[in-house]
């Protein structure tokens, strides 16, 4: 876990954020993000997921970690549980029916049901990927779509560092001119 | 001897799906085989496949867009892995515009679909007796009617039509528009909006055969054969293709040519009378501008890390085209631009949208728009003939003449919708002498972006090219740009000559990986890109495998060209470069020489193998390429051009 992450009432709550101004809709974290975790490469296994709508809007989604995720709530067999401690949804294979009720509870959209096995993804920050696929500098599982963005585009954040630069970014709008002169 | 059995190959092969599809239109018959190991190992993927499949079953002399021509849609074994700019795919048949071997290659993300729909290769006969659409649905194949759908309609509606009639917004789709319906020579194929197979006719061969469009979905997943390392080595490359190898892709984009060219005198203005241009000279007319002003988005193919589409959009309050996305890059700031003498963006990019939506080739089609402004300004043709008046530097007239040249109508499309060769030719049977001076095409197909008087290798590699006149089949306006060789003489023949060819073997393995030519320099070397394809497929291939491969393919479609009648005096920039010179820059005063051209040629011929006064392989070539097939057939056809 990196310094900058802070447990909010005792979660850890970091999720994928992708920044639509960078994303050129490429599907390269979609590809890997299948690769990982089966050692094959496709898509339609992702746990994130490119959405263009041409001419110009790329992005790409994955869990946003709700609090009391309601695709937790919809699985009539319990099949999903929300770690405590990091937020993430975990899908216990042998309950899952891939009865996609989680899919439908999804206000996002970011669950789905793998091709062969038609169990529910959902992304965990690769914690389920292969380890032949960890990258070998980080020594340890860390999400693979950030590490191959060419674009640098996808990033893991918590919401306090969201809503800092987002409040960041709006003082410098609104108050710019005063950061000019403490500047010169 | 050839080397090709030196290389082993496995009892199966990964990467390849192996999966042959043909399909009689004629009768809707469709059927399915398997493309051999050794077939995977010899003929690489998309440009290999296509030459191939020509060679051995395009009949000698077909008329381009009768029945008996044949269409082949091919990918090698890259799409859907993340190897960067993976996901192209590649046509190829008898070209309408050339008379010689079609080829054009796309992007976007048919190849990646295609691939885990878990097909190789589709190789299309016949002509299908009313309009129809293919649909490759994992391993469900079929044909579906379309005459009351989405025949008649541009490509972007019809892509709209079959998204939504499927419910997948990402059904791969290849389509043509009305410019490919009516068999118009330049008939492009579009795909994802902005991609396009442009060059050569192929979409007006699809229209030939009632071929609307072909549609790609799978679910199949793709296993590589050393994941491991292929994982490792792949984003390395990632890496590599995002960073300095590749900046002037991203950043400005390709336009950035703009500048460096006209500095150069490369730059082709007014149809290639000049090669600079005071609206370059003084900032109207840039990549910096270009992105300044106008730029508002850029996007990638699947699997691409560079990210070149340029996307503009024309502001809500300009009076003719209000609110319109055209995606732009150099090619097309030549074509509609400065070729036509017109430095007014919208009116470049309305152009450019049309030609992507209609269907035809922004190429082509922005360079014949530049033949008719010139006509125009020769008194060749008139405002009587067109209705209106067609002056370089024309903007709303530029756009109301594409528009005709595209659909075939009025005396823009009966005269100029079939590209510069045929206008010539039309012309001069009217009566209008000398027409044909003004089409600036080698081999029937359009000049690109490079005006070659000042340029004395490329003037040889841009005749050679394989398809006619085109940048891409060897590159080798680097070996001017960059100076390799003095750009104005004609020294070193043979030397120049084995520069073009090697360029254009390594260019013949891109285009049969298939792979984008923009990440050529990503590769450390040959033996890295060699590499790529050994962890992918398990077939363990060299460096001096893929060249010497490069090699067969290039000779084998140049072997298709030489029995469909070429001649050496094929291969030769229009007479304009020989007689006409710039009036400013760098190449003021320079025309090529004849006695050095031919010089040139010649040493191109001997650095290939070829008798270097016909350009014919000889056989001992053939033998060392392992074509041995090819012996004895190169009696030309005198088939239709």
């Amino acid at each position: 876990m990196s310094k900058a992450t802070k447990k909010r009432g005792g979660v850890v709550h970091q999720f994928i954020i992708v920044d639509p101004n960078l994303c050129t809709g490429c599907e390269t974290c979609e590809s890997v993000c299948s690769f990982v975790h089966d050692g094959e490469f496709n898509p339609i296994n992702t746990r994130i997921h490119r959405v263009r709508i041409e001419p110009i809007l790329n992005v790409a989604l994955a869990c946003q970690k709700c609090d009391d995720a309601p695709c937790v709530r919809s699985c009539p067999e319990k099949a999903l549980k929300q770690d405590k401690e990091t937020g993430s949804i975990i899908v216990d294979d042998d309950k899952c029916n891939g009865c996609a009720f989680c899919i439908r509870a999804c206000d996002f959209g970011v669950l789905n049901l793998h091709i062969q096995s038609q169990k529910a993804l959902i992304c965990d920050l690769c914690l389920t990927m292969k380890d032949d696929y960890i990258n070998q500098e980080r020594g340890e599982k860390y999400p693979a779509c950030i590490d191959v963005c060419p674009k640098e585009a996808i990033s893991l954040k918590d919401v306090e560092q969201i809503g800092e630069e987002k409040r960041i970014d709006a003082v410098k709008r609104l108050f710019g001119d005063i950061l000019k002169e403490t500047e010169a | 001897m050839s080397k090709t059995k030196e290389v082993s190959v496995p009892d199966k092969v990964k990467g390849f799906t192996q999966v042959r599809l043909d399909v009689n239109l004629t009768d809707g018959k469709i059927s399915k085989s398997k493309l051999s190991n050794e077939f995977c190992r010899d003929w690489i993927g998309g440009y290999g496949f296509g030459a191939k499949v020509l060679w051995d079953e395009c009949p000698a002399g077909v008329d381009p867009l009768s029945p008996e021509n044949v269409f082949v849609y091919a990918h090698g074994p890259f799409p859907g892995t993340i190897l960067p700019t993976s996901s192209k795919y590649g046509v190829f048949a008898k070209s309408p515009l050339t008379g010689q071997f079609g080829m054009a290659i796309s992007s976007g993300s048919v190849g990646a679909q295609a691939r885990r729909a878990g097909i190789n290769m589709i190789v299309f006969k016949g002509k299908a007796p009313e309009p129809v659409y293919m649909v490759v649905d994992d391993d469900d194949y079929y044909l579906v009617p379309c005459k009351d759908t989405v025949w008649g309609k541009g490509c972007w509606e019809t892509e709209e039509i079959l998204r939504e009639e499927f419910q997948d917004q990402r059904l791969g789709i290849m389509t043509i528009g009305p410019g490919g319906e009516r068999g118009g020579f330049m008939g492009c194929i579009t795909n994802d909006r902005n991609r396009q197979a442009g060059r050569t006719g192929m979409g007006a061969v699809m229209g030939s055969k009632n071929l609307k469009a072909i549609c790609f979905r799978g679910t199949k997943g793709i296993s590589v054969a050393q994941p491991v390392e292929f994982f490792k080595l792949a984003k390395k490359l990632i890496k590599v293709a995002n960073g300095p190898a590749t900046a002037k892709y991203r950043d400005l984009g390709t336009p950035s040519g703009i500048t460096s060219y006209n500095k150069l005198g490369m730059m082709p203005i007014f149809n290639h009378r000049e090669g600079t241009w005071d609206k370059i000279d003084d900032g109207t007319f840039t990549g910096d501008i270009l992105n300044q002003d106008w730029v508002v988005k850029k996007v990638a193919c699947s699997q691409c890390s560079i990210g070149c589409d340029h996307i503009t959009k024309i502001p809500k309050d300009h009076p003719h085209w209000p609110n319109l996305y055209s995606s732009i890059d150099q090619e097309l700031c030549y074509s509609f631009g400065t070729a036509c003498g017109n430095f007014d963006w919208p009116s470049v990019f309305k152009c450019v949208a049309l030609t992507d939506d209609l269907g035809i080739d922004a190429i082509s089609g922005g360079v014949t728009a530049a033949m008719a402004c010139e006509c125009f300004e020769e008194g060749i043709i008139t405002k009587e003939d067109l209705g209106y008046e067609l002056p370089f530097g024309s903007t709303v007239n530029l756009v109301k003449f594409t528009e005709e040249m595209i659909l075939g109508k009025g005396f823009a499309g009966k005269i100029f919708g079939d590209g510069t060769r045929e206008a010539g030719k039309r012309l001069e049977e009217m009566g209008r002498k000398n027409a044909s001076y003004y089409a600036m095409h080698i081999k029937g197909l359009e000049m690109p972006a490079f005006d070659v008087h000042g340029m004395s290798s490329f003037a040889v590699g841009v005749s050679v090219s394989i398809r006619g006149a085109c940048h891409l089949r060897n590159g080798s306006y680097g070996l001017d740009a960059k100076g390799n060789f003095d750009r104005f003489g004609y020294e070193k023949p043979l030397e120049r000559g084995k520069a073009i060819k090697e360029l254009e073997d390594i260019y013949a393995i891109i285009d049969s990986y298939i792979v984008c030519k923009f990440t050529r320099g990503i590769y450390e070397n040959d033996a890295e890109l060699a590499k790529v394809f050994e962890l992918v497929t398990g077939i363990p291939v060299t460096e001096e495998f893929i060249q010497h491969r490069g090699e067969a393919i290039l000779n084998l479609s140049k072997c298709f060209n030489i029995r469909e009648g070429w001649k050496r005096e094929d291969d030769r920039p229009p007479e304009r470069f020989f007689k006409q010179p710039h009036t400013r820059g760098p190449a003021k005063g320079v025309v090529l020489k004849e006695e050095g051209y031919q010089k040139v040629l010649s040493g191109y011929f001997e650095a290939r193998g070829w008798d270097t006064n016909t350009g014919i392989p000889t056989d001992e070539t053939l033998k060392n390429l392992g074509l041995d097939f090819v012996i004895g057939k190169l009696t030309p056809s005198g088939g239709k051009k």
